[in-house]
């Protein structure tokens, strides 16, 4: 990750799919699993998160070279602190319910490894731009994984989809989804799938090439 | 405020564990429950800041509140759980080199661990009184710790089973997770 990459696009590409926080790197998980319960949370908490990673990135990648080794991680996780405090204020402001809905989660954002790894990993080591849209790559695919979780869940435990009901009268809603339980084997499930689809292309890949390529 | 200490406590431990039902501090319980050695005394030294953190919390949540300062408390509340981490290093690193390389990065992790982050705002956002908030961040860390144990034992007998090579790492780990939460589940409406 430190290779200094002129190409934007793969940049970008490279957290929301190659290195997708959620499915790939499983970072930032307390977040991930909590307020995944429908949609709506789980796409607001994605922006918001978002949000503080593309501006705690920009800050500490423009302050890196004032920033002393020793105390760097501390400067980190004021800089995020600080735009935490913000958001959790606007999200006050503008929509008292889905505050209530997300809860002590927002001010949670602070303790999200994902940022805190960005910052170190990335930020603390390249100009504010690919920073930026290193960082704005990272919550897309942040928030794409969300979304994942956070659509199945919705769909089979409160038959809904952001907000409008999808079955009919019949529809006995699978209780457990919604509930803890629900966001582990949800969680559990989709990273199944990707390695199941993993393996699958590596023994296509085998076939292709003859021999066993290990990845 | 009507809830006794015993209450908080047990809700805190078993019918509102902070791992398995309110989705705090999962980033170790993932990292650190493969094995019984390491799980243990992780789970020790998270109560230990746990309750180091609810302490200072509860008095900086006074001195704030005081000065009217309150939209500095998350970042002040981050720079003491950064800071009692530091001290349970450096206690460590002293008293026990082995322990210390046993943990290795999770120690500093602690910091982002939101379990910890987690009892002070909920201690703050439910406006326990002291002895409250003592129990609750004690609960909160014992729960912790036991869910860790569980998970590490039930992971080590798992090794010497026959599992599918897709399910291997995190996802089987997550589907534990999800077998135990719904284990403790059943503790619902136990303490009031």
């Amino acid at each position: 990750m430190a290779q200094p990459t002129v190409n934007t696009w793969e940049e970008f590409m490279e957290g929301v799919w190659r290195q997708n926080p959620v499915f790939v790197m499983v970072l930032g998980m307390c977040p991930t699993l909590a307020v995944t319960v429908s949609a709506m949370n789980a796409l607001s908490m994605g922006v918001a998160t978002t949000f503080v990673l593309i501006c705690s990135c920009a800050l500490v990648s423009l302050t890196r070279r004032f920033t002393p080794k020793e105390v760097r991680i501390a400067v980190y996780i004021v800089i995020i602190a600080t735009f935490v405090t913000a958001v959790d204020y606007a999200i006050q402001a503008i929509s008292l319910a889905l505050y209530d809905a997300l809860g002590a989660f927002i001010q949670l954002i602070v303790v999200n490894c994902i940022i805190l790894g960005r910052a170190e990993a990335h930020a603390a080591k390249n100009p504010p731009l690919p920073a930026m849209i290193n960082a704005a790559g990272m919550g897309l695919g942040f928030t794409i994984g969300l979304l994942a979780l956070g659509t199945v869940r919705e769909i089979f435990g409160a038959g809904s989809l952001f907000g409008f009901t999808l079955f009919g009268e019949g529809f006995q809603p699978w209780v457990v989804m919604v509930l803890p339980p629900g966001g582990f084997f949800v969680l559990g499930s989709w990273l199944l799938l990707f390695a199941a689809l993993e393996r699958r292309k590596q023994r296509k890949l085998a076939e292709v090439q003859g021999a066993p390529k290990n990845v | 405020m009507s809830e006794s200490a015993f209450q908080i406590f047990i809700n805190a431990l078993l019918a509102n564990n902070f791992v398995l039902a309110m989705f705090l501090g999962l980033c170790p319980f993932l990292g650190v429950s493969s094995k019984l050695d390491t799980a243990l005394p992780m789970g020790v030294a998270t109560t230990f800041v746990m309750l180091v953190a609810s302490l200072c919390a509860y008095g900086l949540n006074l001195l704030l509140s005081a000065l009217g300062l309150e939209f500095l408390r998350l970042i002040s509340y981050i720079v003491i759980i950064a800071s009692s981490v530091q001290l349970v290093e450096m206690v460590l690193k002293k008293y026990s080199p082995t322990l210390f390389r046993a943990l290795g990065i999770y120690l500093p992790l602690i910091t982002t661990n939101c379990a910890v982050l987690g009892v002070a705002l909920f201690q703050t956002a439910r406006e326990y009184d002291f002895i409250q908030s003592m129990t609750f961040s004690f609960g909160g860390g014992a729960g912790f710790t036991l869910a860790l144990v569980l998970m590490a034992s039930v992971r080590e007998r798992l090794q010497l089973s026959d599992v599918p090579s897709v399910a291997q790492g995190t996802a089987l780990s997550l589907m534990l997770a999800g077998i135990l939460s719904l284990a403790f589940m059943g503790f619902a409406g136990l303490g009031g």
